[in-house]
This record gives structure tokens, sequence and C-alpha cells, in this order.
């Protein structure tokens, strides 16, 4: 039997009084993929920023664990140094901030919060430099500010090189296929590839099925209206792709009525 | 996040200590008698004397300025007291060995050991305490290179001539209220004098530190570059944390000639008061260079302390082919306020200016660029560049620019850009999403803000600034 690193029970939140997550229902073992689907609004980006803790996102009820943590007592940082990563959908530029600095501090944070030592910087820019080139990026992207001019591919392969650094338990890929071509997709693709180990379980939020054909889920979730409405295997996203998500929606209106319920 | 920004800016003054030295210090007044007394203390010579009881007469016809984007009290110069030295300094000690350990104590708990052996190569240090200064290290080293590096009191009796032909040359007796000031008290502070063709062997600096109560700090720089010669300059300063406000009016005046090149840099922490604005330094400063042909002056500042700053160091590019660089970096936070910038007055052909400012406001502060930049109409085929960044943490801060351009000549270029940004919501939470506290993510973004004048600094201090900047930013995210 798998072991669960994270569980989402009952997960009610809101964004500005609006409430976006009604009830969320969501668990991960260790070394599984999960691909969230679902059409625009319904909550997709909000999930990965509840559970890593951004500001303005309010959680009115329920619970989310990594492994033992209860993420929601923690502070964002402390989530992130319980291996919690959010791969973002619009990577923000923090100028002046080389790439480098800016990683190191991270990895040393997270370190120093699991009471390790600092890694020397000798050995912190060989890892640099051999993530960077796991996602195809020149090594002097190091030297240049956190996403300072980068393209849209450029800072995306950005967040899979910091993926590959900091090692986190559990990945949340915020449509990091959107905006990409078929290259960049396919090195996003490869670079959450090479770190399924059996032991680190991904959440991969996409739009489209495309990004599937590279990332082989376990299981396909599609997100509506705040729930997850239906799961199932790789298949779901094929079958969603084919026939879009209002089939979902007649078909559980179908289901609904078949059950004596109200329509949903 | 305001609230976790306005924490982590929060900081401690770790120089904020007060050393147990016993000093020798004038009753608080002004008046021609305790000009008459200063003068005696350095034994100076009689020219010295008539050159302060001149510039005293016109600052009593002059008035305080109140044009800079600042409030503060009124100030009763005549409850400050104009000198004081510790006791054990009127033995002038020969030695190290000789000068009181609690003096040197003070220092090496500033970072600044004296003894040569603990000192960072390559930079030689004038440590003024007070009216006074205790040291100045490498001086033979310099010697040898034919480089004068001394407290002016002494240059005033050494090298009168230097002395005579250049004091005031650059800032005029009558140049503005605190500089008149300055010229008619000013007790210590540091000469130089590098000669012709000469490249200054190592780094200069002076750290001016205040430790008396009631004391007004009111020091004299003058560097002097001869034909050809290279010098780089640092100064640092701190203060002892007290409720009352501390007067601090320096001038500062660099000359260098034809071709030759002088880097002046300051990272500034007077003490800069409590959270509520109580105490901290005033600080009134002129600060300029005159460029002869193919001379360059580059000013770089780090301001983080004193409660109110009032300083514009400047350059007046006389000399055809002359250029003017001014790098400046002011953070302000709690109840601080600075009115800081720069003058690059274009006399000369072909002169070019460049302006980096970053002001930063955090708190309750406000934070002014002031400049001006003055083509006259001789300066043909001059230009200048200026970008001014205001970075804003909170949202009770004020970020202000005054540009101030005036072209007389149609050839001359000026150009000017300015940004305004904050600190955003988006930026920290991706530092804190991979792993940073919310500290630590502030203060990497304003020094990235920082980048382009933190690599102006020289090495040691670069770091030194980073650092400064981080203990300042302590506690002020939220």
């Amino acid at each position: 039997m798998s072991n669960a690193l994270l569980s989402v029970t009952d997960l009610h939140a809101s964004v500005e009084e609006k409430t976006i997550l009604k009830g969320l229902n969501l668990t991960v073992n260790e070394g599984e993929v999960h691909a969230i689907m679902g059409p625009n609004g319904a909550g997709k980006s909000t999930l990965g920023y509840v559970l890593s803790g951004r500001e303005g996102y309010e959680v009115n009820s329920g619970s989310a664990k990594l492994g033992e943590a209860d993420l929601l007592d923690l502070d964002p940082e402390e989530r992130a140094r319980e291996g919690l990563f959010l791969a973002f959908q619009y990577p923000v530029e923090i100028p002046g901030v080389s790439n480098l600095e800016f990683l190191k501090a991270a990895v040393d944070a997270q370190r120093e919060a699991r009471g390790e030592e600092p890694l020397s910087s000798k050995d912190f820019l060989k890892q640099a430099r051999e993530a960077c080139k796991q996602v195809n990026l020149p090594a002097d992207f190091l030297k240049r500010g956190v996403n300072e001019g980068f393209s849209g591919g450029e800072k995306k392969r950005n967040e899979i090189m910091q993926m590959l650094l900091l090692q986190p338990k559990l990945c949340i890929l915020d449509e990091s296929d959107s905006g990409l071509d078929i290259d960049a997709l396919q090195v996003v693709a490869e670079g959450v590839n090479s770190q399924r180990d059996g032991k680190r379980s991904f959440v991969v939020v996409t739009h489209y099925q495309r990004l599937l054909d590279f990332i082989k889920p376990d299981f396909v979730h599609v997100l509506a209206d705040g729930q997850i409405v239906k799961s199932g295997d790789a298949s779901l996203a094929l079958e969603l792709e084919a026939q879009g998500y209002a089939w979902l929606q007649e078909q559980r209106a179908r289901d609904a009525e078949l059950l004596g319920e109200e329509h949903v | 996040m305001t609230e976790q920004i306005d924490k982590a800016l929060a900081r401690e003054y770790e120089a904020g200590f007060v050393s147990e030295i016993e000093s020798d210090t004038f009753p608080p007044g002004l008046d021609e008698d305790v000009i008459h007394r200063i003068s005696a203390m350095k034994n100076e010579p009689p020219w010295m004397l008539e050159w302060r009881l001149k510039a005293f007469r016109l600052w009593q016809e002059m008035e305080e300025p109140e044009w800079a984007h600042v409030d503060y009290p009124y100030i009763d110069y005549q409850s400050i007291s104009y000198y004081s030295a510790p006791k054990s300094m009127k033995d002038k000690p020969k030695s190290l060995d000789e000068v009181d350990p609690e003096l040197l104590r003070t220092y090496e708990k500033l970072g600044i050991p004296l003894v040569e052996q603990q000192m960072l190569a390559g930079v030689a240090v004038d440590a003024v305490f007070d009216s006074v200064s205790v040291v100045t290290t490498f001086r033979e080293k310099l010697e040898e290179a034919g480089v004068i590096f001394c407290p002016i009191s002494e240059a005033v009796h050494k090298y009168p001539e230097l002395v005579k032909k250049y004091l005031g040359s650059v800032v005029p007796q009558k140049d503005n209220f605190f500089a008149a000031l300055n010229c008619a008290v000013f007790t210590d502070g540091s000469f130089v004098y590098i000669p012709k063709g000469v490249r200054c062997p190592m780094e200069l600096s002076t750290y001016f530190r205040i430790n008396e109560q009631n004391t007004g700090q009111f020091e004299r720089t003058l560097i002097v570059a001869d034909e050809g010669s290279h010098v780089s300059y640092l100064e640092g300063c701190t203060a002892p944390q007290r409720d009352e406000n501390q007067l601090h009016a320096a001038v500062v005046e660099l000359v260098a000639l034809d071709d030759a090149e002088i880097k002046y840099s300051t990272v500034q922490n007077w003490y800069p008061g409590d959270e509520e604005g109580r105490g901290g330094i005033y600080n009134f400063v002129t600060k300029r260079g005159v460029c002869h042909t193919n001379a360059k002056i580059s000013w770089t500042q780090v301001e983080t302390g004193s409660a109110v700053t009032w300083k514009y160091p400047s350059c007046i590019l006389k000399g055809d082919n002359s250029v003017g660089e001014f790098y400046s970096v002011a953070l302000t936070r709690g109840k601080q306020q600075a009115d800081t910038g720069t003058k690059m007055i274009h006399l000369g052909k072909n002169t070019k200016s460049t302006i980096i400012s970053k002001g930063i406001s955090a708190g309750r502060s406000n934070n002014s660029y002031r400049g001006l930049v003055r083509m006259n109409p001789g300066a043909e085929g001059a230009r200048n560049f200026t970008q001014c960044d205001s970075l804003l943490i909170g949202d009770q801060c004020g970020a202000h620019t005054f540009p101030y351009v005036e072209s007389r000549n149609p050839s001359a270029i000026v150009e000017h850009e300015a940004t305004t940004s904050k600190v955003s919501d988006d930026q920290m939470f991706l530092c804190q999403q991979r792993g940073l506290d919310a500290e630590k993510a502030v203060s990497m973004i304003v020094n990235g803000f920082c980048k382009e004048v933190f690599k102006e600094l020289p090495m040691e201090f670069a770091v030194e600034a980073g650092k400064l900047l981080e203990i300042s930013l302590e506690g002020s995210v939220g």
C-alpha cells in the first residue's frame, strides 16, 4: 500500500470574499503524478496558491497535509521547506538579483531548515550548471537577474531548473505548458520526468491534454466549480480533449437525473 | 505584507554604544571666543584663525536654508558644544601603543581595527573621534609613494602652502549656511595629497565617530589629486544611540587636476533615531569636487543613517573632457528624512556626467532626490545621463524627485529617466515559496535594486554596504 504524501480534505477557500474552492478532496501518494484539468475559472490555480500559502487566499474550512505537516498552519516559506514547490504560471522578475544568488539563498535556507550545512559555492555552482544544462538554458542565465528579460519559455524552464535544485517532495506545476512551443514543452516534461523517482510526487495543472503526452499521469482529475467532479486514469484526459468540458458537464447532469438529484 | 516589511525594517542600530572616555569638552555656545579657543587647541597659525573668523562673520549674516523637503525643529546653535576631544589625546600619542586602549576598542567594536596587522590589507585609515583624529595608519608606506594622508589639523602645520591654496577653493566660505559654519568651527578631518602621476598604492579611508553628548561634529576633508594621479577614498561614520539630536555639518572638497581621477565613496550610518523619530543625527553636508582637463571624479554614496540628511555631492566639470559621476543609494525608514542628490555643473567642452540614484523608502519615512544638471554656454558637446529610481516598501512612506535641468548650450544633451516601483507581492511570494523568509526576501530584492550602485564601491565595502542594508532592513517586513 502506498503512502499518502498530500491529503486535501473538504477544502473550502476564497479570494476577496469570493468562494473558489468548495469542498475539494485530493490524495496524492508518494511517487504519483496527478493531472488536474478543468475549464477556466474552475479554481485550478487557486488550489496551488492555497496549498503554498499565498497571501489573500483565505482558507474557510478543511485540511491539507503534506506528510505529517499541517500545511495550513505554516508560513509560505515553511511549507516550501517541508518540500512543497510551486512552479508559477507567470514567473515574476526580480531585477538585479542574480539567478545564482537567489537559488543559493533558497537552497541554503531549505538546507538550514533541515539542519544541514550550506553548500559550498563551488559545489552549488556545479549543481546549478548541471541543472541549467538539463533544462537547456545556457549557464550564463545563472548570472542574469531572476527572470529578468527572459522569454516566456525561458521563464518556465527556469522554474524547472529551480525545481531540480531544490529537490522538493511535491511539485505543483501551474500551467507550466501555457505559452510554450513544442520544444520547450518537451524540455519541461523531461525535467519533470527526470525527477520521477518513485518517491517524488507531482500535481500537474493544465488546460490541455498536450502536456500529458509527455508527462504520463497516473491519475487525471477534472476540477469544475471548486470541486473535483471526475477522476480517472490518463484516458480521461484524452476523452476530455476529444469531447471538451461541456461533455462532462452534460454527463454529470445526466447522472444526476438518473439518480433523481437536482441538476448540478 | 506591509506590516511584515515594517517588522523586518525595525532594526537594532549596532553602532549605538557609548564609549566611556574622559573628554575635554567646550561648554555649549558659539561666539568669536569659541573660535579663538578651537584655533588655540589646534595651535593654529594666525592665517587659519583669520580664515575661521571671516567665515564666522559671514555665517552670522546667513539664513538656514529651508528649501529642502525635510522638516525638523529649530536648531539652537548656542546649545551645541563645538569641541570635544578625549583627554588622552591631549599629549598627542606618538604611536598606537600610546593611544588609549578604550579608543582602540571603540573602533574594533565598529569593525575597524587600527592595529595594522589586523587591518584589511591595502586600506589606510584615519580614525576621527569627536573633534580629533586618533590615529592614521600606514602613513610610512604611503609616504614612500609620496602620498600625504594625515589629519587636516596636522596638514595646516606641515603643508600650509597646499592647505592655503586649496582650502575653500571648491566650497567657498560663504557657499551656504552649513558650509560657513563648518569653515568657522571645523575641528578635524583628513587631508590627502597625491603627487603628479602617482597611483595611490592603497585605498584611503576615514572613519568618523561621534561619541560625546550635545556635541556637533564638523569635519573637513580636502583631497588634492595632482596631474595624472589616481586615488580611491572611503568614509564611514557612526554615532551612539541617544534621544537628543546631534548636528553633523561636514565639508568635503576634492580637487582633480588635469588627467587625475578621484573616486570618493561614503557609507553613511549615523544613528537614524528610533521608530518614533526621537534622536538621530542631523546630517547637513556639503561635498563638491572640481575636475580640470580630462579629470574624473566619481561619488558613490550609501546612505542608511541620520534622522535628517541634506547632502548633494557635486562636480564642477571645469576642464574640457572631464567626467563626473554620482552613484547613490539612500535608504530611509522609521521617520527618517533624506533630501539628497547631486549637482553636475558642466563648464568645459565635451564634459560628461552620469547620475544613478536609487532611493528606498520604508516605514513612515520621506526620501527625496534633488539634482541639478547645468550646461553652461561653454559646455559644447556636453552630455548628461540621469537615472533616478525609487522603491517603495509599504504604503506610508514617500518618494520624491526634484530634477533641475538648465541648458544654455544647444549642443549639450541631457537625458533623464525616472521610475518608481514597489516591492511587489509577487516577488515576495516567489522568494518565500522557494524557502526564504520575508526579511531575507526584502533585503534580497532591495539589494538587487541597488546593484548598479554597489558595483561602483570598492570590493570590501560593497560587501559591507550589502550587509548594512540587510541590517537596516531587519524587521521591516510584515
